[in-house]
């Protein structure tokens, strides 16, 4: 069955072509059919896959499905790749995966038959080019799989293309894609010229062999596989796309940017975790961008008034967390956050879904409330799915981010790398980010759920709750945002951290020298951060629940409206990257236009005057000179010579006209010699 | 005198005879004929071109299906045709895009249309004479024939400004070719008498324009002799291309040429330019191209962020696309000159890449402006709504032209990276911002046109693409995603003339690959199979 790998990728592809084949014709039944069908059968496949790999025991199967690039002594290969680690995102890409399939076509149902189908055709695409991302061998392969799904995403957010402010959401998110993909690519051609080969066992055994061989490469790699990562997954400072992409359609921003596209970055380190490992300052970065971001976005949720934007900055912060994790050498640590955020994220976003489902389209909070009596299915599995994101015991979240905060402690307490007291700072920032996931959480569910309806009378008539397609997939995730800590419960030593032991053979966690976090510190710790959550729970029903819902935050807006302001404007960074490189980019462009059609194109039309002005001089020149060296040649030539005198009188008729009869007569001649 | 023997005769005058039998046979009223006739010639071509493509063999001979005859014995000039992998890549796009150009003519010409396909076929076998001239008589004569009938296009059936750009394009080339005639004349007596007037030296032998011969003497030509000839070789390739300062005769000529003189222009044209250079430059010339890479490379790089910048601006959605082959072409010229297989091969396959989609651009920006009678991207927006087939094949169009992998140009540019990377990380490290800047300017392109709402009511009424326009666009589509997903048999057929190149212009580097690469290479080859 393992031989049998390429159906993954491959059952989405066929879906996604024969659904843009037909795409004009297919009606909604045969889409659905088509589009989650494909997508079934490929979660059968995987189930299958992963049932005969778990009798492995974390053996690297390679499957070589065909050389693609031979150029010189470079080979690269279509190659995929089952290990544990492509094993766990295999799993839950698949399965999350399926459940927003589903969820859509209920979503999606009240579309044209031509966009649902558009719509499953380019989700299809998607699933492929994510499913070649997690499987592909080697760095060009995951660098399909990473460009494919950068141009779904893209596919998707502008999906919605008659609206202007969805197609800009889509470009932004594809060049500034592209940026980071710019770093992605130097690192590949780095790798090339250091290993001659881009393949992950390939680098990791060359490294292993003989590290201080590759040392000077090993940094720069890193850092630009980082940069890579930075704008796939939406880090400071590219972070910027991200947000905006939620001008696609709500499944989307479930599927692709929360659950699985975003995480490619994480992954993507995890991937070549052999590279940094190596390099304690690219740890650093890792760490540093990771934790600074995870604030950072945390502020910015706290006030926002859209629902999917506060889940889009939470997303982004909760990618911080999990580069945090990477940066503190907690690979798996990382890993397993992306596993569980997957879960709770998607649920999230999904219920975001619904809810805007329910109000006719309407996201903005201040215009919800009350809907708890409205929609209780929605209601009930937003909440798990919060106090997970929350990281409240036991829910899932609860497990992966203590993980990550225990991890960055250890590293500072075990001094990491010598940059002992970095890692300090970054785990009380992560604290900071705790209080505040929890607390703008917790406005999010007050603001839309609790207190009373204050939309219109016309959306309060409409209040209901989403069909069945989309409330069952909602429980089984919100199931999956309780079950899925259990995989990694670090607390109770690492004989019960099943998912850091997977893990272990291919991103194993990096050993913080001579430091071990006793139980009782631990346990203090967990108890810390439970708090931390609680506080901001706790604050946040003060501030937005009950009768005197709304009345702080109001007070606190009036007594800082600058600090509040800057922060609710998400502070300026939008409007200050399109002074800057926008519209440097943008006056560069017009400026090297006018330069072109003054300057070169002046030069070229100066030249052009100056030797129609001096002709007579220029043909004598031409006689004397230019023909003098020509008749050496041979009488072929003449004609051709007194053509270029001609054309210098400006009449290039003339010349024209002798060229052609002769090259008809030369072409008739080798014709009748060449019999 | 076998098929096999005569097969490229055969295929560089198909066309003429077709021009032949259009201007005899058929009255000019009885444009239906013409039209037959035209295409039938042109699918002929493309047909008769394909055994060159399942017979060559790349690990033959340097040059197959040669054929040779006495044509001015007086001076060394024979006829001279032989085609290695990086031509016979470069025929099949001609013959396969001269047939495009034919078929996707049939509505956009309504006057003069007799002469029009006529200068279309003999545009043709001038441009294939080129690619298979082993003779530099035959490539000079070639080279300046082809010129003619595109001078006429332009100038008869192109837009408001067509003479003026006809001219220009003409003068242009014709500045270069002189130049270039200069140096081959240079090269000529270098190796037979020397010319005592300008105190050039001779080798004594035979005197003759065979350029299997003169490549014999590549490495016993005096650096100074190379730079000179390379100088003027370079000029006159370099407008062709074109490379960064000599490029604005092309957004010009783009502008003003019919859709197919923009497809042909671009997608084999500007290839003769970048043809040269491999052909003759590197392997003539090996000296002083190396002592040249520095400049060649500066002039590339700039072109490449330049024309995607200038691209940026532009209002004209064929001057947009006209400055993005600029740099398209810059990244030709760059792999070119790093002058190492990756680079090269990257260089060569992305010559057949720009034909492909930037050929696409052309014939879909054609489509549009048959309906709408403009090509300014303001009077559009909004037509994914009206033309959804049409969007669909712009999008693919467009994402092969940004390199997205899966599709052709990202094999390209990916190859030639590579090997600019081994050279220089500088280099590479400013290329590379063009798949920033390219991204940038095509998805603009394309949100002006497709997205948003309708907003000016003539669109709201414009048809589809029709099923003959599918059919010139699919099978540019087949081949962008056949190299893209499977371009081991392009490398194959490349290989060994890339090698041959690299063995004359850069000796060292196939002698200690070892020094340029490695270790961990050997393994992935073992891999093998």
């Amino acid at each position: 069955m393992l031989e049998l790998l390429w159906l993954v990728p491959a059952l989405p592809l066929a879906g996604a072509i024969v659904l843009l084949s037909g795409a004009l014709r297919f009606g909604k039944r045969a889409t659905t059919l088509v589009g989650v069908g494909s997508i079934g059968l490929t979660l059968a496949v995987v189930v299958t896959v992963l049932a005969q790999y778990a009798g492995r025991h974390g053996e690297i199967v390679v499957n070589q499905v065909f050389r693609w690039i031979s150029a010189g002594a470079i080979n690269v290969d279509f190659a995929l790749r089952l290990d544990p680690l492509s094993a766990v995102m295999l799993s839950f890409v698949t399965l999350v995966g399926f459940i927003i399939h589903v969820y859509s076509t209920g979503y999606m149902h009240s579309e044209g038959d031509r966009a649902y189908a558009r719509f499953f055709a380019y989700l299809n695409l998607f699933m492929f080019a994510m499913l070649t991302l997690v499987l592909g061998a080697n760095l060009v392969v995951l660098f399909i799989g990473w460009e494919g799904v950068g141009l779904c995403s893209y596919l998707l957010i502008g999906f919605y293309f008659d609206k202007e402010y969805c197609a800009n959401a889509g470009i932004k998110a594809f060049v500034v894609n592209r940026i980071g993909d710019f770093g992605f690519l130097l690192a590949i051609f780095w790798a090339l010229r250091v290993f001659g080969t881009v393949d992950f066992t390939g680098m990791a055994d060359a490294l292993a062999a003989d590290p201080t061989r590759y040392a000077a490469a090993v940094t720069p790699i890193a850092l630009l596989l980082f940069v890579g990562a930075v704008g796939k997954s939406a880090q400071l400072p590219l972070y910027v796309w991200l947000p905006d992409a939620m001008a696609g359609p709500t499944p989307v921003s479930a599927l692709i940017h929360a659950a699985t596209m975003v995480t490619a970055g994480v992954y993507m380190v995890a991937r070549t975790n052999f590279f940094f490992r190596l390099s304690p300052v690219a740890m650093l970065v890792v760490a540093l961008v990771g934790g600074l971001t995870a604030v950072f976005a945390a502020t910015i949720g706290l006030a926002q008034n859209d629902i999917k934007k506060v889940l889009a900055y939470s997303t982004v912060s909760q990618l911080g967390y999990m580069f945090l994790a990477a940066g503190a050498g907690a690979f798996a640590g990382g890993m397993f956050h992306v596993f569980t955020h997957a879960f709770f994220k998607a649920c999230l976003f999904l219920g975001a879904g619904s809810v805007i489902h329910a109000c006719s389209g309407e996201q903005d909070m201040r215009k919800m409330g009350g809907l708890k009596a409205h929609m209780p299915t929605t209601y009930w599995t937003f909440v798990v799915a919060t106090l997970a994101l929350a990281g409240i015991p036991p829910f899932a979240g609860f497990f992966s981010k203590d993980e990550i905060l225990g991890k960055v402690f250890a590293a500072a307490s075990g001094n990491l790398n010598g940059f002992g007291a970095v890692y300090a700072v970054l785990w009380v920032l992560g604290l900071a980010g705790a209080f505040m996931t929890a607390f703008y959480m917790f406005r999010a569910v007050h603001m839309t759920f609790h207190g009373e309806f204050r939309g219109s009378h016309e959306q309060a008539h409409h209040l209901h709750e989403s069909p069945r397609s989309m409330t069952v997939p909602l429980q089984v995730l919100a199931v999956g945002s309780v079950a899925a800590g259990f995989l990694g419960m670090g607390m109770f030593g690492p004989r019960v951290n099943w998912f850091e032991r997977l893990l272990h053979p291919v991103a194993a966690t990096v050993e913080v020298e001579g430091h071990h976090v006793g139980a009782g510190l631990e346990w203090s710790l967990i108890a810390l951060s439970v708090a931390v959550a609680l506080s901001g729970i706790w604050f946040a029903t003060r501030w937005y629940f009950g009768p005197q819902a709304f009345t702080r935050p109001r007070r606190f807006a009036e007594r800082f409206p600058g600090l509040y302001a800057t922060v609710a404007n998400k502070y300026y960074v939008d409007e200050a990257y399109n002074a800057t490189a926008v519209a440097g980019t943008m006056k560069l462009a017009q400026a090297s236009w006018e330069f072109d059609a003054r300057v070169i194109d002046g030069t070229v039309n100066g030249a052009r005057h100056l030797t129609v002005g001096t002709s007579f001089f220029s043909g004598l020149f031409d006689l004397n000179v230019v023909d003098g060296l020509v008749n050496l040649v041979a009488a072929a030539y003449g004609c051709a010579s007194r053509a270029l005198r001609r054309v210098q009188w400006g009449v290039v008729q003339g010349y024209a006209l002798v060229m052609t009869v002769g090259f008809v007569l030369m072409v008739a001649a080798a014709l009748w010699l060449g019999r | 005198m076998g098929f096999a023997t005569n097969l490229l005769n055969i295929i560089c005058y198909v066309p003429l005879l077709g021009a032949l039998v259009i201007v005899f046979l058929v009255r000019k009223e009885q444009t239906a004929a013409i039209k037959t006739v035209a295409t039938v010639v042109a699918g002929l071509d493309f047909v008769l071109s394909l055994p060159l493509w399942f017979v060559y063999d790349p690990a033959g001979p340097a040059f197959q299906f040669s054929y040779v005859h006495d044509w001015i014995p007086a001076v060394g000039a024979t006829y001279h045709v032989g085609v290695d992998g990086i031509s016979v890549l470069l025929i099949l796009l001609t013959t396969l895009l001269g047939f495009i150009a034919v078929y996707s003519s049939f509505t956009a010409i309504n006057h003069r249309q007799k002469e029009y396909y006529v200068f279309l076929l003999l545009l043709q076998t001038g441009m294939l004479g080129v690619f298979i001239s082993l003779d530099f008589v035959l490539f000079y004569v070639f080279w300046e024939a082809m010129l003619v009938p595109m001078y006429f296009l332009i100038g008869i059936w192109g837009g408001p400004r067509k003479l003026y750009a006809a001219i220009k394009f003409f003068l242009y080339t014709l500045f270069g070719s002189v130049l270039m005639l200069v140096g081959i004349l240079t090269l000529y007596f270098y190796n037979s008498s020397g010319l005592q007037a300008i105190g050039l030296p001779g080798l004594g032998h035979a005197p003759t324009f065979d350029v299997t011969e003169l490549f014999k003497i590549a490495t016993q030509i005096p650096p100074h002799v190379q730079f000179w000839v390379f100088l003027a070789f370079f000029v006159g390739f370099a407008i062709k291309v074109p490379m960064f300062p000599f490029h604005t005769w092309l957004p010009d000529a783009h502008v003003e040429a019919p859709t197919a003189g923009s497809v042909i222009l671009a997608g084999v044209l500007l290839k003769m330019g970048t043809y040269g250079f491999i052909r003759f430059s590197l392997p003539l010339l090996p000296d002083a191209t190396r002592k040249a890479v520095p400049w060649v490379v500066a002039l590339a790089i700039i072109g490449i962020v330049y024309g995607a910048l200038v691209a940026m601006a532009q209002k004209d959605m064929k001057k947009l696309v006209a400055y993005s082959s600029v740099s398209h072409l810059g990244f030709v010229m760059l792999g070119m000159f790093a002058l190492n297989p990756q680079g090269l091969t990257g260089s060569v396959l992305q010559m057949i890449n720009h034909g492909l989609s930037t050929g696409g651009l052309f014939l879909l920006v054609g489509i549009v402006y048959e309906r709408r009678h403009t090509r300014m991207i303001s009077e559009y927006g909004g037509l994914a709504k009206v033309m959804p087939v049409y969007a669909m094949l712009f999008m693919v169009i467009t994402m092969a032209s940004i390199g997205l992998p899966t599709l052709n140009g990202f094999i390209g540019e990916f190859t030639i990276l590579v090997g600019a990377f081994n050279r220089s990380t500088t280099w590479a490290v400013i290329a590379a911002t063009s798949l920033v800047l390219g991204a940038g300017y095509m998805l603009w392109l394309y949100q002006r046109v497709f997205f948003g709402e309708i907003t000016h009511d003539e669109n709201k009424t414009l048809k589809d693409v029709n099923l003959r326009e599918q059919w010139t666009l699919i099978p540019l589509i087949v081949l962008c995603f056949w190299i893209g997903i499977y371009p081991k048999p392009f490398f194959r057929i490349l290989e060994p003339s890339i090698r041959r190149v690299v063995e004359v212009v850069d000796p060292g580097y196939m002698n200690h690959p070892e020094l340029h690469l490695p270790a961990a290479a050997p393994a992935a080859h073992a891999q093998e199979e």
